[in-house]
């Protein structure tokens, strides 16, 4: 079974992130770049079914150059092999434009399961699996929790609101998974040695048979039209407890007309 | 008048509150039309209720199998809808099945999508709140469709009663809508308190509230607030309240009236779940926790000693 797992880089979650006040897209100049942490857990899945089943494991990320570094860590983790799509005529894709590119790169790879993580920490949409397996025309198996694959068919747990749902489909598919799946391994250092000499595949706009014109941001469908970077939360009231703490709250309900 | 289409949320006979909110959103962009999807007299028995909230069409996509797959025969059958009569809008909740199967309408039909919205202009601009909620922005779709998921609590539900009409939906499910089949469906966290994404009001409790069986501390604030419950994630994942009530980056995402945080720190995570509350009030024993950066009220102290005195003041005020 081969699959291609999905990783992108994100700013860090505790850095202090903005946009651009040029062209409204995601400001990633002087904000530490790091794998989208939900995305480990897609790598590690996709580790864990190589070694249950065989096959390779080929990581693929979108985005600038810098993002070199987060295939490099993902191949030292032990996946075999990366894919680069980068090309400044992707700034500013939408997640539809992103999602047709990452398609069209799959395209020019054989696989039987695209994995990802349930959703990046910077957009959080949530919603690239699910537009892949349009793209592809093939299963949806979003937010598993538990993955089992027998022979070409896969089954997994679907993490609901309230539960779970058994999913069952056949390959190919395209799988997200959330975070509740496992514990991703860190990098051994001979996986860190062995990931410099691994091949790391890059493709451009025209690589992918896409005019230019069809992303970016002049083609989004979808525009940022005004950013408010303020805090519009006021700074409220602390008060400590002196044995009155639940009465002190009580009277802000009443004051407030919340209860 | 432009058509909305709005797509109809449903657990166990009744409309959710979410729907009726994307309703009261709809008649401000245009004519709202309400689609119900379920086994054949699903729609007739909400139609009522949907009309209350301004819905002037029930389509019901009814077939006894649909509910069995899924994701894409949903898609199959909005898709022809957005194709067929060009609404200016498709609204639906930002549930995780609803969200996908609104960007993969989008992108059947060459629309534009945003997710998650928070608020909603007569121009189809959307408000969005983003990074955990420090920044906020507003997005417009260029498309003749905007196809737009939106976060329940962001609207108050108005009715604006209207005359109904059911119009059924041929549904024929292809195989390529059968490809991901439901086998079974397992509800862990069924109880009689509101659904946590839906609530007016949120209790929630964190590593501080210690053990499982703490937690019936916090689950008698949320039943004298009439509110759900709650978790960090510490909490869920040492096993103390299920998974499905952790609110957060990687849980559910709430906007409640009131949500009361409890031996909570507030790590970015969980803010990211909880930031767009219209009130916060804070319980931790550590006057430094970054929750108190964001609590309209807060108080330094036990939540063993605070928690249960509000229970106690709230009985004594209602009594
Ligand atoms: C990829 C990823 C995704 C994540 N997703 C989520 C998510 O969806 N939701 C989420 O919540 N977290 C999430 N986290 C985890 C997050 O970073 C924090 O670790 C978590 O929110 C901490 O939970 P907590 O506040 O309950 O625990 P802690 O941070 O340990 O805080 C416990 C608090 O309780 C207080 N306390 C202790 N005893 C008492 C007492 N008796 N009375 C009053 N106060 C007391 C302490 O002062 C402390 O502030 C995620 C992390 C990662 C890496």
């Amino acid at each position: 079974m081969n699959t291609v797992v999905l990783v992108k880089q994100v700013p860090d979650t505790w850095a202090e992130r903005s946009l651009s006040s040029a062209d409204k897209t995601l400001n990633r100049e002087g904000v530490d770049a790091v794998i989208n942490e939900l995305d480990e857990y897609a790598v590690e899945e996709a580790l864990r079914l190589k070694e249950a089943h065989g096959g390779t494991v080929t990581v693929l990320s979108m985005g600038p150059a810098r993002v070199t570094e987060t295939i490099r860590k993902v191949l030292s983790m032990g996946v075999d092999a990366g894919i680069h799509v980068t090309d400044d005529a992707l700034h500013g894709s939408d997640a539809i434009q992103t999602a047709r590119a990452i398609a069209a790169a799959l395209g020019t790879v054989g696989w039987d399961l695209v994995l990802t993580g349930v959703e990046s920490t910077d957009a959080r949409m949530s919603v690239l699996p699910a537009l892949l397996a349009e793209l592809l025309g093939v299963a949806q198996l979003s937010r598993a929790r538990a993955v089992t694959v027998d022979g070409q068919v896969v089954r997994i747990e679907r993490s609901t609101d309230d539960g779970y749902q058994v999913v069952e489909a056949t390959l190919p598919a395209v799988l997200s998974v959330v975070e509740k799946i496992n514990e991703p391994r860190y990098p051994s250092f001979k996986g860190i040695m062995q990931a410099k000499s691994k091949p790391v595949t890059t493709l451009g706009v025209a690589d992918l048979g896409l005019a230019a014109g069809e992303v970016g941001l002049a083609a989004a469908y979808s525009q940022v039209t005004e950013v408010d970077q303020r805090l519009d939360r006021q700074v409220g009231q602390v008060v400590k407890d002196e044995g009155d703490g639940g009465v002190k709250i009580a009277d802000y309900l009443v004051a407030r007309k919340l209860v | 008048m432009a058509e909305v289409l709005v797509l109809v949320e449903h657990a166990r006979g009744a409309v959710k509150k979410v729907t009726l909110e994307l309703l009261t959103a709809a008649r401000s962009l245009g004519v709202p039309g309400a689609v119900v999807f379920g086994p054949p007299g699903t729609a007739a028995a909400l139609a009522d209720r949907l009309a209350e909230y301004g819905a002037v069409a029930v389509h019901a996509a009814e077939a006894d199998d649909i509910d069995d797959y899924l994701v894409a025969p949903k898609v199959d059958v909005l898709a022809a809808m957005v194709t067929d009569r060009a609404p200016t809008a498709l609204l639906v909740a930002s549930t995780a099945e609803s969200r996908e199967v609104a960007a993969r309408v989008a992108v059947r039909t060459g629309n534009g999508l945003i997710t998650d919205a928070v608020g909603l202009d007569a121009d189809r601009t959307a408000t969005q709140s983003i990074f955990g909620g420090a920044v906020t922005v507003r997005s417009t779709v260029r498309t003749g469709t905007a196809v737009i998921t939106m976060r329940p609590n962001s609207v108050d539900a108005v009715p604006a009663p209207a005359g109904v009409e059911l119009h059924p939906v041929p549904v024929s499910l292809s195989d390529e809508a059968r490809r991901s089949r439901i086998v079974e469906r397992v509800e862990e966290a069924r109880s009689s308190r509101p659904e946590l994404a839906e609530a007016s009001v949120v209790v929630s409790g964190g590593r501080g509230v210690g053990s499982a069986a703490n937690f019936a501390v916090i689950e008698q604030l949320a039943d004298a607030l009439g509110a759900a419950v709650g978790a960090s994630r510490a909490a869920t994942d040492a096993g103390w309240y299920p998974h499905s009530a952790q609110v957060g980056q990687t849980g559910v995402t709430v906007s409640p009236q009131l949500y009361i945080a409890a031996g909570i720190s507030g790590a970015i995570q969980h803010r990211a779940g909880m930031q767009t509350s219209k009130t916060i009030i804070a319980i931790n024993k550590d006057p430094e926790a970054p929750i108190f950066e964001i609590a309209d009220f807060g108080v330094v102290g036990d939540l063993f000693a605070v928690v249960p005195q509000l229970v106690e003041e709230l009985a004594r005020r209602a009594g």
